[in-house]
């Protein structure tokens, strides 16, 4: 098994590293620093660290103010929050406004367990893809957080980044570097491709092992942009696999699936499926228990693998 | 003290003798002037425009005359000026009345006032930030603009930059809860840099706020949010001078200006008539208003 690593921590240490470098960065919480490990900057940098209690609302739009102001400011609370919270104040001030607000949210997601559904953020990724401008990001492991937020922060514009609660096994090593709005591939293969994002790109990975020793060789792509989404990538997946399923810890409505199953629909029809929330809120449970119920696991995605082949 | 002096005081006390390329030395009697023209244009505009919120840009007139035409460090021939005094308007339907401001400081032509609404107009039917020269903040949507300008005072006091961030509210607009979280927080954060005025017209759209949703106490909440309240006429530009002068002395806290004001005012069929707070005069309501403003 692969390491395990928290994306929150490299978040945290993240944005220490580019405080050193950068004197306008500056980063926001809302009562909820221990948790989405914004803590390390507000430790070393205390004076361009604004807690603004637990009035999310009013912490994205300080934000804005910041932005415009010539900084570059980092908000973070859990994705639960932020974007569903603040979905007009996001809307007016960052997104309509075009200002370079980074938001990074955590607890993404139902891996987010036993809270439950109140604290289960599986709307956010429809909610903030709906906003002219905004670029989404979902990193797959904790190598893949630290480069996106250095990327973000050196990139001028309103950015989402949603990470989650567990540690996720590394995808990636040292060496793997970031590309804003590209995917990446992550196995070769010609008879299917799975397109996923977050947790569930370790998933897929381990879906696409256990699919080859049943003769079916499964492209994986990590899809870490949602946003603008690689039309590219995900055409010739289409045209070269012929079947796409897609896999994302969020509602199907509005999130990995639509946005994909947009472009497969606009520029190259196949069948399609897709791992995801159904209609409905989850329940309290442990993350495994939970990915496991609501159809998150690779198994889940080696079933939907079966039946898109089926489609074709 | 005439209101000359207080031009010269708030000379001699400003830090940067640029505050202002052409407005420093202005005597009431001129600003009362220029308040009128800016009446009219807000007549002008919205009734060409067939739509638009005439009450609570007049309201505002004399508020936004005194931070433009004394009060403010600013360029019109530099909008970005990195060291202006910055207004954010969080009422961002009184639109008409920032843009007939910005218009007679040479932000941009007056003629262009005319333009109001219409299709690929620099002037949006509320403020937005990316298409007019001078325009801070895009709002509309009510309650954003005291914690818009808690960041903008924020950033002044990292990059050491001494301007000042005023920001009108509407006394309806006070219902938001933003607007008490912002509250909280600009107290916490001990920002004397930042003032807020409340164009406390009295009214909103269903009618007045005290039938809508009560605001009283209104100055005991701001002081119980650690505000140092300053209430005034807000008609009065002498008046309304003395207190952005006020709020200047004040440290290690926010300071709120509450600017008792009259909605619709100067034109007599529209003042304290709520129905004029989204809707604008008829052709023949333009001549009689514009009559009145003479």
């Amino acid at each position: 098994m692969p390491q395990e690593v928290s994306l929150r921590e490299a978040y945290g240490k993240t944005l220490v590293e580019l405080g050193k470098a950068n004197p306008d960065i500056v980063v926001l919480d809302a009562d909820l620093s221990r948790s989405t490990m914004t803590r390390f900057f507000a430790r070393e940098f205390p004076n361009r660290f604004f807690d603004c209690g637990i009035a999310e609302q009013n912490m994205v739009v300080i934000a804005a103010g910041l932005a415009a102001s010539g900084k570059i400011p980092f908000a973070s609370t859990f994705a639960v929050f932020v974007p569903g919270r603040c979905f007009d104040q996001i809307r007016m001030s960052i997104a309509y406004s075009q200002l370079n607000v980074k938001l990074v949210t955590t607890h993404g997601g139902i891996s987010v367990g036993e809270d439950g559904a109140s604290h289960h953020s599986v709307e956010d990724l429809s909610l903030i893809g709906s906003l002219p401008g905004f670029t989404v990001i979902v990193p797959a492991d904790a190598i893949e957080t630290a480069q996106a937020v250095k990327v973000v922060a050196a990139t001028n514009g309103p950015f989402y980044i949603r990470l989650c609660r567990p540690k996720l096994p590394l995808v990636y090593n040292e060496d793997y570097r970031f590309n804003l709005g590209k995917a990446v591939t992550m196995r070769q293969g010609m008879d299917a491709t799975v397109i996923a994002i977050g947790i569930m790109v370790s998933a897929a990975l381990e879906a696409a092992d256990n699919l080859r020793r049943h003769g079916i060789d499964c492209r994986v792509l990590n899809m870490p942009t949602l946003k603008p989404i690689d039309e590219a990538a995900i055409i010739k997946a289409a045209s070269e696999t012929g079947a796409i399923v897609t896999a994302e810890d969020h509602l199907e409505h509005g999130g990995l699936g639509s946005i994909i199953a947009q472009v497969v629909a606009r520029h190259h029809p196949v069948p399609m499926e897709f791992v995801a929330i159904k209609d409905t809120y989850a329940k309290s449970g442990k993350a495994t228990e939970l990915l496991q119920k609501y159809g998150l696991t690779a198994k889940d995605i080696e079933q939907a693998v079966h039946r898109v082949i089926k489609k074709k | 003290m005439s209101l000359s002096e207080w031009g010269n005081s708030s000379k001699t006390t400003s830090a940067d003798n640029t505050r202002a390329e052409v407005f420093s030395s202005l005597s009431v009697k001129e600003m009362e002037a220029i308040a009128k023209r800016l009446r009219r244009h807000i007549i002008t505009m919205t009734g060409k425009a067939g739509s638009g919120h005439p009450g609570g840009s007049l309201s505002a007139v004399e508020i936004v005359t005194a931070l433009y035409f004394m009060v403010l460090r600013h360029k019109p021939s530099d909008p970005q000026w990195a060291d202006r005094d910055r207004f954010i308007l969080s009422k961002g339907h009184a639109a008409p009345l920032l843009y007939a401001t910005l218009a007679e400081c040479g932000y941009f032509p007056v003629d262009e006032l005319a333009t109001l609404r219409q299709l690929d107009s620099r002037l949006q039917g509320h403020t937005d930030r990316v298409v007019t020269p001078g325009v801070e903040m895009s709002a509309g949507a009510l309650g954003q603009g005291l914690s818009f300008a808690i960041g903008v005072a924020l950033a002044g006091r990292l990059n050491s930059q001494n301007y000042r961030v005023y920001v009108l509210l509407g006394d309806g607009e006070c219902d938001e809860g933003q607007i008490w979280e912002a509250a909280m927080a600009a107290a916490h954060f001990k920002l004397d840099n930042l003032v807020a005025i409340v164009d406390n017209n009295g009214q909103q759209i269903d009618g007045w706020n005290r039938d809508v949703m009560s605001l009283d106490p209104f100055s005991d909440k701001w002081q119980a949010f650690g505000w140092h309240v300053i209430e005034v006429n807000g008609h009065e530009l002498t008046r309304l001078i003395e207190a952005f002068d006020q709020a200047k002395l004040v440290k290690g806290k926010p300071t709120v200006i509450i600017a008792h004001t009259i909605k619709g005012k100067g034109v007599s069929f529209m003042e304290n008539n709520p129905d004029f707070h989204g809707k604008v005069p008829n052709a023949e309501e333009v001549e009689i208003a514009l009559k009145e403003l003479e």
